[in-house]
């Protein structure tokens, strides 16, 4: 089998965000498992460039590793988490979760296997992912979920501040 | 030349799935409710990946927009999560998910 360069940069994109993963899951500080889940975004955003969906992939960036994981991170150290504070499951149940988790993850990628008979191949176009083309179908087609999103995220940073604030008299 | 002429679109399905099935592990295996964000967050992110591959496959940008949607809301749900597991820890000084199964203090 004849293989291209971009199918190494899938694998190799691929292996980094499995891999991030599971340090993720399996790390034991807290700061650890922020760190790489965000190499794991990275990761993802690679994808996102290697699908054409190149506004999709700085948006990734920038939302993911530049505001949600900060977010994780300051909430984290503000409330001082470490090796030595992190909560450990007993071991049965680890090595229950280990086995139910591997099963699921087994019969997903099983039962999505012909995921791509049904597929339909239409003729390319690589201009999907541009931010012209995504703003003109974001502001024609779908310009009410837009606006109501704008007013989810006042009603989250209210509720936030809210809920995150001392004493509410 | 889009990637998704040259990678079989199972191959996409399959590191979905397989990221989907590491965050279903993580809440799982894990205690600390911040970790079990942080998988929630994977899980979401799976998605986000199988939406892009099938929009790159039918040309389609519709599903492009439905990403963008998922990350905003992603990002509120972290906002007020956050800030639920901070009151939960000024109450109960853990984020321990074992210590919070009685629903009361």
């Amino acid at each position: 089998m004849h293989i291209t360069i971009t199918q190494i940069c899938f694998g190799v994109l691929s292996f980094i965000a499995i891999l991030g993963g599971i340090l993720m899951i399996f790390s034991k500080n807290p700061v650890y498992s922020v760190l790489y889940l965000i190499i794991t975004f990275f990761a993802i955003a690679g994808h996102y460039i290697l699908l054409n969906a190149q506004f999709l992939a700085v948006v990734h960036i920038i939302v993911y590793a530049g505001a949600i994981m900060v977010l994780f991170l300051f909430v984290i150290m503000m409330l001082n988490l470490n090796k030595e504070t992190e909560p450990h499951k007993p071991a049965w149940i680890q090595i229950a979760a280990v086995i139910a988790g591997g099963i699921m993850m087994v019969t997903l990628v099983g039962a999505l296997k012909g995921a791509d008979q049904i597929a339909l191949h239409k003729p390319n176009d690589v201009n999907i992912g541009l931010t012209s083309r995504l703003g003109t179908v974001l502001f024609n087609d779908f310009l009410v979920p837009f606006e109501l999103s704008s007013v989810l995220f006042l009603a989250a940073m209210v509720g936030a501040v809210m809920l995150a604030k001392k004493n509410i008299h | 030349m889009s990637a998704i002429q040259i990678i079989p679109l199972n191959w996409y399905v399959t590191l979905s799935a397989i990221l989907f099935g590491m965050g279903v592990l993580g809440v799982l295996f894990r205690r600390n409710a911040i970790i079990i964000l942080m998988c929630i967050e994977l899980m979401l992110n799976a998605v986000n990946l199988l939406l892009v591959a099938f929009s790159a496959q039918h040309s389609d940008p519709n599903a492009q927009v439905f990403v963008f949607f998922i990350m905003a809301v992603a990002a509120a749900e972290v906002a007020v999560g956050l800030a639920i597991l901070m009151m939960i820890y000024r109450n109960s000084k853990t984020t321990d998910i074992d210590f919070l199964n009685r629903l009361k203090w």
